[in-house]
């Protein structure tokens, strides 16, 4: 287990390695020069842009901005934005926010996903399981963006239920509305999973022995149907909140949440690769390590399963 | 790993559960709308997250500029329609010939920290912003200063002082140019000219983040994401009536969001209309809507490098062709939903010297017949290959597309010729290309907004040789002897309308030129939230802040 573990910590370096390198020329690559855009329509200051990028390393080769970039990294010296404030007190900001929108989408999907799914699964062909059905094929249909306009035009301009926004400073209350939005689509999706290996173990021999063994229904539910069928859910879920971070990036724009995927797609506009590429790294571990709680807790689930 | 059957089905939804609970401790009982009314109401208004810190002469963007703006007065400052009128500046004395101009300011102005207002705080600022050292992105608005070139010599002590800066005695100072320049009183009323206090030199880091100012407005906080917040400041002696209690600019990274909160009511004051909105804002019950003339100048260059379109006989027939072949009212009506006016000289309606009856503005209207007859004129001198199109270049991350679609379809069923809309992904690409000039055979797009209200914004910087290779913003390198030398004529005129007159004369030529085809005039356009009073816009397309009341 522990050697396991180490392994697999061990991994995330050449994969860190890499995606930074990845990234760092894809910014290095988009066509236009960061420099010059700052200036607008106006027309540019040589003796200016010179000194600007002196000081940001642009007038170096690639190569040589990405070793910067990487042994300043290693002394936790991430640089600073083009607005001259530290890269790290930037993420600082941003991130919270957007793990705080992240989570709550999360339970509002696990929750009402499984919820759903199960009520659906051991009902199968009733009229509830066709309601849950029909909604959540209607909900994986529509995109994120119509859902989150359509919802903040009814619920925050018109009715005046939830804030249009989420404000400057958002809680739970602001962050209801986007979080519901940005789950909805993994919620349906976890319905149709968790219906699924639901009504397929119903009828499993395993489920029939517990029963004639006298089992109530609600234990031979719990300990062998529920267990067995939530082991695709659980990998689904892993992955999804690294989804749900990357994903919040439309989301945040419609309910103006400065988070991660505000500040990313302004600092791609911008061209700023320090930050992309620091930006990137920490979702790249975040992924990395959620699909290592991910493999872990198959192991709960699946007797079966041993890491050595 | 010892397995807990009871527990591991709920495991995975009970973890984040808790995770969540403890994420989710914001604070959840913020009040979005500002509590007082009346004559100390804090007023919200939409704002986005400087690119620069707070130092007048590095925000060219109006994320920091327009608070900056509010918070810090210059020696003149401009009313609503964009007129000049002395601010901190008692008098402003020209010489002979306009290469030399003695300022006195005046007593009793004391920044924020309570540091009085000298000629030193102007002529170090000044200095201090031209300093290739010190990187300030709005270095060339300083160029005609003497001693401007010195201080661009890479390795500049970041303290070197303009030469051309000469202080008197704590409320006089005299500048020298390099040449004439009658506008000179205008150009100072732009933000980067500012006076900045001693404690600036001291950490100008820190100053950015915490700005010490002189204005309507004193600086309260800057939280980054956030917002900025102004109040009023007291003691400010100038001619701008405060009748709020301060500012708040909220911070949106998209018009659409902001727009929601105003019609929502969380949000009192958005200075821009989204796309989708553009079309029902006015019939919108929910907000005020403000919607006239802007300052904003569309149109298209066409280089003078591109073949056919030579600056010789036959390039000017094609250029009127084109611009007559361009049914400007259907892609306002059709396109822009109304929220543009047609084009009659090269500035804006909202500028000082904007004129409506030039010589030659026939050439800026819609005339399918003459269009045809002019393009023939110039078959004949040399003839247009039949499988050619005319290309129009332009950023499409600004929403430019039906527009230019649009114009180019003009252009194709009036003269019978292949046209089409060229996009280029990003504004930063476009940028780069056409500075590059990359773009050898086809018209490229051009928006100009003014940073102080007098024609010569509009004209010098577009359309002088000076600007040209690669110097400025004239792109297609245009340069015409007779239109700098009114430029230059202007520049000594006595006065800000005899000079108008004479950017007007040189307007002339350019419609006859048309080194770029003017297309339309953007409207300045806004929203206020139904309880707030007072809400126009000034010459420079921004609301006037300072007297929004609810």
């Amino acid at each position: 287990m522990g050697k396991y573990l180490l392994r697999r910590i061990l991994q995330m370096i050449p994969v860190v390695l890499g995606t930074t390198l990845l990234i760092y020329a894809l910014v290095f690559a988009l066509p236009g020069d960061p420099v010059a855009a700052m200036f607008g329509d106006k027309p540019v200051n040589q003796a200016v842009a010179a000194q600007i990028r002196s000081e940001y390393n642009l007038d170096k080769p690639f190569i040589v901005q990405y070793f910067l970039f990487l042994k300043n990294a290693l002394t936790l010296n991430f640089g600073n934005t083009f607005a001259g404030q530290p890269v790290i007190s930037v993420i600082g900001r941003a991130f919270p926010v957007t793990i705080r929108l992240a989570l709550m989408a999360f339970v509002f999907e696990a929750i009402f996903g499984v919820l759903f799914g199960i009520i659906s699964g051991l009902n199968k062909g009733k009229w509830s399981d066709q309601i849950i059905l029909i909604l959540s094929l209607l909900l994986i249909s529509i995109p994120t963006f119509v859902t989150g306009f359509v919802m903040q035009f009814f619920f925050g301009v018109k009715w005046h239920i939830l804030p249009a926004t989420a404000g400057v400073d958002p809680g739970f209350i602001d962050l209801l509305m986007p979080a519901i939005v940005l789950g909805s689509v993994s919620m349906a999706s976890i319905i149709r999973l968790t219906r699924t290996e639901i009504s397929t173990n119903i009828s499993e021999d395993y489920v029939r022995t517990a029963r004639a063994k006298g089992m109530s229904n609600f234990q031979v539910t719990v300990r062998h149907i529920l267990r067995n069928s939530l082991i695709p859910v659980v990998t689904y879920l892993g992955a999804d909140i690294g989804a749900l971070m990357g994903g919040a990036m439309i989301t945040e724009r419609i309910f103006n949440i400065q988070g991660v995927g505000n500040t990313l797609y302004q600092a791609i506009l911008r061209g700023e690769g320090t930050l992309v590429v620091s930006i990137v790294t920490i979702m790249v571990m975040i992924f990395v390590v959620c699909s290592l709680v991910v493999d872990l807790l198959y192991a709960v689930l699946d007797p079966r399963i041993r890491y050595a | 790993m010892k397995k807990s059957p009871k527990l591991t089905a709920i495991a995975a939804t009970t973890c984040a559960l808790t995770l969540a609970l403890a994420g989710c401790g914001g604070s959840s009982s913020q009040s979005n709308a500002p509590q007082a009314s009346g004559a100390d109401s804090i007023i919200s208004v939409y704002g986005c997250e400087p690119a620069k810190p707070l130092i007048p002469s590095s925000t060219g963007e109006s994320c920091g500029g327009n608070p900056l703006d509010m918070m810090f007065s210059k020696l003149v400052r401009f009313d609503k329609s964009g007129k000049a009128h002395n601010e901190i500046a008692k008098t402003i004395q020209p010489n002979e010939d306009m290469t030399q101009y003695k300022i006195t300011i005046k007593n009793g102005w004391k920044f924020s920290d309570g540091t009085p207002v000298t000629a030193q705080s102007f002529t170090k600022a000044w200095s201090w912003g031209a300093n290739a050292s010190n990187a300030q992105l709005d270095a060339s608005f300083f160029d005609n200063i003497q001693g401007y070139d010195d201080v661009q010599k890479a390795g500049t002590p970041s303290d070197a002082q303009l030469a051309g800066l000469k202080v008197i005695d704590d409320h006089t100072f005299t500048v020298d140019l390099k040449s004439a320049s009658s506008t000179f009183p205008i150009l100072i009323g732009y933000t980067a000219f500012a006076p900045l206090p001693e404690v600036f030199y001291k950490d100008t880091k820190a100053y950015g983040e915490k700005p010490v100012t002189v204005g309507p407005y004193n600086f309260k906080s800057w939280e980054h994401n956030k917002g900025i917040k102004l109040v009023k400041n007291k003691d400010y002696k100038g001619s701008a009536v405060v009748k709020n209690g301060g500012l708040e600019f909220r911070i949106y990274s998209d018009t659409e969001a902001g727009y929601a909160d105003v019609q929502a009511g969380n949000l009192d004051v958005i200075d821009s209309i989204p796309t989708s909105a553009q079309k029902t804002f006015q019939s919108d019950s929910n907000i005020k809507a403000y919607n006239e003339p802007g300052s904003v100048a569309q149109s298209f260059t066409i280089p003078t490098f591109m073949d056919h379109f030579k600056m010789d006989e036959e390039g000017r027939l094609r250029r009127q062709a084109i611009s007559m072949s361009i049914d400007r009212k259907q892609v306002i009506d059709k396109v822009l939903g109304g929220l543009a006016m047609q084009p009659t000289d090269f500035t804006s309606p909202t500028i000082p010297g904007y004129s409506k009856n030039l010589k030659g503005g026939d050439t800026l209207k819609y005339n399918p017949k003459k269009a045809k007859e002019l393009w023939a004129q110039a078959d004949a001198i040399s003839q247009w290959p039949a499988d050619q199109t005319f290309k129009l270049a332009y950023n499409s991350d600004g929403g430019a597309k039906d527009t230019y679609d649009a114009i180019a379809n003009s252009i194709k069923n009036t003269l019978g010729i292949k046209a089409e809309g060229t996009p280029v992904p990003t504004f930063s690409e476009f940028r780069n290309n056409a500075s590059q000039r990359k773009y050898r055979d086809s018209a490229i797009r051009s928006s100009w907004q003014p940073d102080y209200p007098s024609p010569e914004n509009y004209l010098k910087p577009l359309y002088a040789s000076s600007a040209a290779d690669g110097n400025g913003s004239n792109d297609g390198d245009y340069k015409n002897p007779e239109f700098d030398s009114m430029l230059l004529q202007a520049s000594q005129a006595k006065s800000v309308d005899e000079a108008n007159k004479v950017y007007q004369s040189a307007e002339e030529i350019l419609l006859v030129d048309l080194p770029a085809v003017p297309l339309f005039y953007a409207n300045a356009k806004g929203a206020a939230a139904k309880n707030v009073d007072g809400f126009t816009m000034n010459w420079k397309n921004l609301p006037v802040y300072e007297e929004l009341t609810k």
